[in-house]
């Protein structure tokens, strides 16, 4: 410690001023980054807080005229009374139904045709793989009309109705999710090594062996990402469900929040954020324990944003 | 495929070429059947619908006659679509410029902080692009609560008088673009950050011996090495921005007097809400001009990139 002291003015002195105002320019440069990291990070995390603070109020705390940011008797009733009621459950039922089946369907098609587009060309498959990246950037916002005049048609004609059912959504999820991921497995496949699967094959290995026992595994960081994005994308879809499903009893998560938690003029606030907390959750925690595997799928394929 | 193998090394001592020739043909024909439920998919449920998009709008409210450009005269004769012109434009455009400045200076920000402490920083910063847009959207919604808003509360304390979120056409245009800044800011901070990581240290060290200050690093080492990252993200939120559905949806549904809708809520109002499916389809067509420049130019950086590599 004696040593430092005597040190440090020596140091100065002796490199001169220059060295000494150099460092303090770099404590001070990282004075004001944390100083804006905090900022921006109340900026970013305050709807979520505050979600979660009025979660935890009664209606009667949160009409008064009290500190809003605040909570004085917290309680867990909005929690006990949603998680309790069957309508709300219904809507996780169905949003987890219909996620967990959009991302295994999703995954089956894109993984096959990423291998097949990446290793095992074909006529028109360049083609098909920048077609592929096109479909990717048409938004749900153009093709939900024409898409929901075609569930009429198939309705008239084969007596099938596909609207107003959870299950028609499995149907329309995986548009949205097979070309990002067919997109990013392309790319994960192809920086695989072609020595790789030319030893497998030299082997005796069959086009499907290769995939399963080499691609697959090698490509499991990446599978995992485009799992990640499947999943997320089909639990915060928004405007199919609301387009194609009305009946209380086929509502998934956000849909169901927004349309029956808020009725007419009286909202019931306490409830709504409790609900849609809970149905951030499951994303939430995903990102909470494979953050690195999302952000990899994040960056992999430049991500809608 | 065994047996597939065994045949051919039979006729191997016939004819190799044309053994050779068939397993090909073979190879190319698995591909593609692996490839077919992706390709059906696209073509029923992505090509065909978009293709059809185009025929319903030219069709009357009934859709039992060929209109033509009928749909698209009566839209241009009227006040509202040309409003939500104007709002798709004002919000996409001025949502993506925030959002990049916004990631820009947060990604710096993260960049300069010691690297153990990024991981969790970068953690919590991504938290608003990991929440699905219609619940923060809520949230947002009873931030600006008209008469319960948070944040008037807080303004209060500083004396200043509430503010109509959502009730006044400024205030309710300013709102949904910040929510979409909130959502999307994030995920420009990600690529920017990855983006910073890759710029060779050696190329600042180099900079900062000949005496170039904060500002011009920037400007002459980062931007220049981080231009096609920027353009890229910049025009993919372009894109999602511009289709935007969730955030005017659950905030304003348009209010107040239609002037927040841009063009994917005014569709859903006008095609699904009021049953005139042929208008619907003609409105949210307009995105396409838009959404096509920029995948031009999407497409052809990727496929600069894959030539480069």
């Amino acid at each position: 410690m004696a040593n430092a002291t005597i040190a440090s003015p020596t140091a100065t002195t002796i490199s001169g001023r220059r060295y000494g105002s150099m460092s303090r320019d770099r404590k001070w440069a990282l004075r004001w980054s944390y100083f804006f990291l905090v900022l921006f990070a109340i900026f970013f995390l305050t709807p979520p807080i505050y979600m979660f603070i009025t979660s935890l109020k009664t209606s009667a705390e949160i009409s008064a005229e009290s500190n809003p940011w605040w909570v004085y008797s917290p309680t867990l009733a909005n929690y006990i009374e949603l998680l309790t009621q069957n309508t709300y459950l219904t809507f996780f039922r169905n949003s987890a139904i219909v996620a967990v089946l959009t991302v295994i369907i999703t995954m089956a098609i894109s993984v096959i045709a990423a291998f097949a587009l990446a290793r095992m060309k074909f006529w028109g498959s360049a083609t098909l793989a920048t077609g592929v990246f096109l479909t990717y950037l048409i938004p749900e916002t153009l093709l939900f009309i024409p898409l929901f005049k075609m569930f009429a048609w198939v309705n008239e004609t084969f007596d099938i109705q596909l609207m107003n059912h959870w299950w028609t959504l499995i149907i329309l999820y995986p548009t949205l999710t097979v070309p990002f991921c067919t997109w990013i497995m392309i790319g994960y496949f192809a920086s695989i090594p072609k020595e790789l699967d030319e030893a497998a094959l030299i082997d005796g290995a069959t086009w499907i062996q290769t995939l399963t026992k080499i691609f697959i595994p090698v490509a499991l960081p990446g599978i995992i990402a485009a799992t990640i994005f499947c999943f997320t994308v089909a639990w915060a879809q928004f405007l199919y469900p609301l387009a194609f499903t009305t009946s209380t009893t086929e509502l998934v998560l956000p849909v169901g929040i927004v349309t029956t938690l808020i009725k007419g003029d009286v909202f019931n606030w306490g409830q709504i954020m409790t609900g849609a907390l809970l149905g951030a959750a499951p994303p939430l925690i995903i990102y909470a324990f494979l953050m690195d595997y999302y952000i990899a799928g994040l960056t992999a394929g430049a991500t809608k944003g | 495929m065994a047996d597939i193998a065994a045949r051919g090394a039979v006729t191997a001592t016939g004819s190799s070429r044309s053994s050779l020739h068939k397993l090909m043909q073979r190879k190319s024909t698995i591909a593609f059947l692996m490839a077919l439920p992706l390709i059906v998919l696209i073509l029923t449920l992505v090509a065909y619908p978009a293709g059809y998009a185009v025929y319903l709008a030219m069709l009357n409210k009934g859709m039992t006659r060929f209109v033509g450009f009928g749909n698209f005269d009566f839209l241009f004769g009227r006040e509202t679509f040309w409003m939500v012109v104007y709002q798709s434009c004002l919000f996409a455009i001025t949502a993506v410029i925030f959002k990049a400045i916004i990631g820009f200076v947060v990604a710096h920000f993260v960049h300069n902080i010691p690297s153990k402490g990024q991981r969790k920083w970068r953690g919590m910063l991504l938290v608003p692009w990991v929440i699905p847009p219609a619940m923060s959207t809520l949230a947002w919604l009873w931030l600006f609560d008209p008469s319960y808003s948070a944040f008037n509360w807080i303004l209060a304390g500083f004396g200043i008088d509430r503010i109509p979120w959502t009730g006044e056409t400024g205030w309710a245009r300013f709102s949904v673009i910040l929510v979409n800044v909130w959502i999307g800011a994030p995920f420009f901070m990600i690529m920017y950050l990855a983006a910073l990581k890759s710029v060779p240290e050696q190329l600042y060290e180099a900079a900062s011996i000949d005496g170039a200050t904060w500002w011009q690093r920037i400007w002459y080492v980062t931007l220049p090495m981080m231009r096609n990252i920027i353009a890229i993200t910049a025009l993919f939120s372009l894109i999602v921005t511009f289709a935007n559905f969730d955030i005017v949806r659950v905030l304003t549904k348009g209010d107040p007097l239609n002037t927040t809708h841009v063009f994917a809520t005014w569709a859903f109002r006008v095609g699904i809400e009021s049953g005139d499916i042929p208008l619907g389809a003609s409105v949210s067509l307009f995105m396409v001009p838009i959404l096509a420049v920029a995948a031009t130019f999407i497409l052809r950086d990727i496929t600069k990139r894959g030539s480069e590599v």
